[in-house]
């Protein structure tokens, strides 16, 4: 069975990555599951989808605990703990990164068991206004490492799982993931199918008898204020606003006023400082500032060290 | 005929859209809300014929569900968890009315602490209360139990309510192939509903449900209601056989997998079953005679077929995605109720675990085989497990550190401040 991941943004099109795998395994004669899992989901934060593709009915289901292949829409995931990107990996593993770095260098910066492939982003998704959409390329990618999927297949399957987009939009797409299916011919057929479980070798869980403890500890309360300041919802961010101070007329409210995550403190000099820190890039203080002294930037992609912002 | 990829949601709302569904009152809430989408964009563009209206809550969902389905109309709907539990008082009142109509619920765990993910208490909250229950493992079960669930409901010895179930996330948004039989197929194993008396009219005025008070006469309608829901066991084979004559799939009241020459049996429900088939088939890899029973039919319960498939086995591993606090899993009392005093009765293992969507993984399943076989073995029945890791409780210490709850020393999570 091949077990793939995808680990992306809200927004970058994971869960449509998963489903035009998917359905190109089918038609290529494969049984196949697909999942896209995320909580309360919003545009920005990290979510993964997942692939299951056999010959045989697929009786396995939730999360891929032993990949066969991880594919990663952009390289600011890496570092991210919430997205858990690199979770269980082995030697099989094949991790695919979009980004400009290439795959030795993630390789000995990650000490990754497996194998890793660097695939720069395409310009088409490159262009796109706020963030990346790299269901496409993932896909094709994928289609070519697996080496099962024949390249003709890939039309068959966008425009089944794409066609209420319309003819450009499936064109575009599938240009996208033609591109990146060529782009992995050098390693066509590097992901190869895992195996089931033992039952005879595995590691048994580590059960516990889960004690009693009292209501003072055991309800369900938060008893210390403003916890959500410790969830750095800033690397949800893919545009990042910037305040011109010289334009800036210290109204000192509209911006901090309208801000939805109240990331956006005024100082009593009127002031105001954006937190970046849990500002998730919404881009309505840019709207709203009445002499337009807010502008905007791309985030960059991860910086390597020192990660936060 | 045409087989294709669809989640659990999407073949759901196939299934109403093929049963021809006249009215569907709906109500949204996570994780049914793809249901009703589905349904309101085919309503919208002519291509289902029936009415899809949203009402101002799952209470008023289920009265209209109710109404129209007591002017003999076919009627769906579809909800989840606290919906389900907004709408209690019509789930019990609705079956009284004995108008068919079929409801899915997508299993979603109850507050509190609130979450999305699932188990089966919501549903179980509707245990009692006169509708029928189908409870599904696959997304084509899902589909072709909604068409199962219409003959049964509507059948003239039943005329009751049904629920078919799906378990959030790991059916509702996951994808699987399904086939979708032909609207003309579909038609033979399912004609257009013959509601007899059920045909409420302005115009013929009846009062639905009446008062009634001293006791004989609410016991006589209650009763009525109870032996309607056992009439649709005999029922249910006849909907089973007609649907595999017709579409070549066969849904027993009651899935026996690899269970001819078992010695052990894992008992669950709900989408974990093909997770515990997979660990049978690797266990039979090793020698070990398992395999997996699965009540589909959960109420009327399956009680015999339960008994005839149990009966001399070493031992079952019953699995409850579910808890009933104070008492343990409803699934392991309800068998123990089934199997008590039968001659050649299995000992019964109870597990608790998959609450608010937590996996069991493989290796739980194979670790429940070992302890199932260590206790026939011993002939000791060891006390309920709540599954749970070691792991899982560090992560609970370093959340409630950062919740500011006072643990002690030496529970404190690594995070403390």
């Amino acid at each position: 069975m091949f077990r793939i991941r995808f680990h992306g943004r809200g927004g970058q099109g994971m869960k449509t990555a998963a489903n035009l795998l998917s359905r190109a395994f089918f038609l290529e004669g494969y049984e196949i599951q697909d999942a896209p899992r995320y909580g309360s989901e919003r545009r920005g934060a990290p979510i993964f989808a997942y692939v299951r593709a056999d010959r045989e009915p697929i009786l396995e289901r939730g999360a891929i605990t032993r990949p066969d292949l991880i594919l990663v829409a952009d390289d600011s995931l890496i570092h991210n703990p919430s997205a858990g990107v690199l979770q269980n990996v082995n030697s099989r593993t094949v991790l695919l990164i979009h980004s400009e770095v290439p795959g030795e260098v993630w390789k000995d910066r990650l000490q990754f068991p497996g194998t890793i492939i660097g695939l720069p982003l395409s310009a088409v998704a490159r262009s796109g206004a706020q963030i990346p959409v790299v269901s496409a390329s993932c896909t094709g990618a994928a289609a070519g490492l697996v080496g099962v999927i024949r390249r003709e297949t890939l039309e068959p399957a966008l425009r089944e799982e794409l066609t209420r987009l319309g003819e450009s939009v499936i064109a575009q797409n599938l240009e996208t993931a033609l591109s990146a299916y060529d782009a992995m011919q050098p390693y066509a057929g590097c992901v190869k199918e895992g195996g089931a479980l033992s039952a005879e070798d595995y590691a048994p869980p580590d059960w516990i008898e889960i004690p009693y403890e009292d209501s003072t500890i055991s309800a369900p309360v938060i008893y210390r204020t403003a916890t959500s300041e410790q969830i750095q919802t800033g690397l949800w961010r893919t545009r990042r606003p910037l305040i011109d101070y010289s334009h800036c007329n210290r109204c000192s409210w509209v911006c901090s006023t309208f801000c939805p995550d109240s990331a956006i403190h005024v100082d009593p000099d009127r002031t105001p400082h954006i937190d970046y820190e849990h500002c998730k890039g919404c881009m309505i203080c840019l709207a709203v500032c009445p002499p337009h002294a807010i502008y905007m930037e791309k985030e960059q992609p991860a910086p390597i060290e020192g990660g936060a912002r | 005929m045409r087989r294709t990829l669809l989640t659990g949601n999407g073949a759901a709302a196939w299934g109403a859209r093929l049963a021809e569904a006249d009215y569907v009152p709906a109500f949204p809430i996570t994780p049914q809300t793809e249901i009703i989408e589905a349904l309101a964009g085919w309503s919208e563009r002519g291509e289902m014929a029936g009415r899809v209206v949203t009402l101002d809550s799952e209470h008023s969902m289920l009265t209209a569900a109710a109404a129209a389905a007591a002017t003999g109309v076919r009627v769906f709907t579809a909800t989840s968890s606290q919906g389900l539990l907004y709408g209690m008082e019509m789930i019990y009142t609705a079956p009284g009315w004995r108008a068919p109509f079929v409801m899915v619920n997508v299993s979603r765990a109850l507050a509190s602490p609130i979450t999305l993910e699932a188990d089966h208490n919501d549903i179980l909250a509707a245990r009692d209360s006169g509708f029928l229950q189908i409870h599904c493992a696959t997304c084509q079960e899902v589909l072709d139990s909604v068409l199962m669930a219409y003959r049964l409901a509507e059948h003239p010895q039943v005329r009751l309510p049904a629920i078919v179930n799906l378990d959030g996330f790991y059916l509702s948004f996951t994808r699987e192939p399904v086939v979708i039989p032909d609207q003309e197929q579909v038609r033979r194993f399912l004609p257009p509903f013959d509601p007899g008396n059920v045909a409420f009219r302005a115009d013929r005025p009846a009062s639905q449900a009446a008062l009634v008070l001293g006791g004989s006469l609410y016991s006589y309608f209650r009763y009525e209601a109870h032996l309607a829901t056992l009439q649709a066991l005999t029922a249910y084979e006849e909907v089973a056989q007609a649907f595999e004559r017709e579409m070549g799939r066969r849904y027993p009241a009651v899935e026996a997998y690899r269970a001819e020459d078992a010695e052990y049996i894992f008992f669950l429900m709900g989408a974990y079953a093909t997770k515990a088939k997979d660990a049978v088939n690797r266990l039979r890899e090793r020698g070990m005679r398992i395999g997996v029973v699965r009540p589909r039919l959960l109420r009327p319960y399956p009680a015999r077929i339960l008994q005839e498939l149990l009966r001399g086995r070493r031992a079952v591993a019953v699995i409850d995605q579910n808890l009933s606090m104070g008492m343990g899993g409803i699934l392991y009392s309800e068998l123990a109720s089934a199997l008590y005093g039968m001659k050649d009765a299995p000992m019964l293992v109870s597990y608790i675990g998959g609450l608010g969507g937590r996996d069991i993984s493989t290796e739980e399943l194979f670790t429940m085989a070992a302890q199932t076989r260590e206790a026939a073995d011993a002939g000791v029945t060891p006390e309920p497990r709540l599954l749970y890791t070691a792991a899982e409780l560090r992560e609970v210490r370093k959340m409630q550190t950062i919740a500011g709850s006072k643990l002690p020393g030496h529970m404190e999570g690594k995070n403390d401040e």
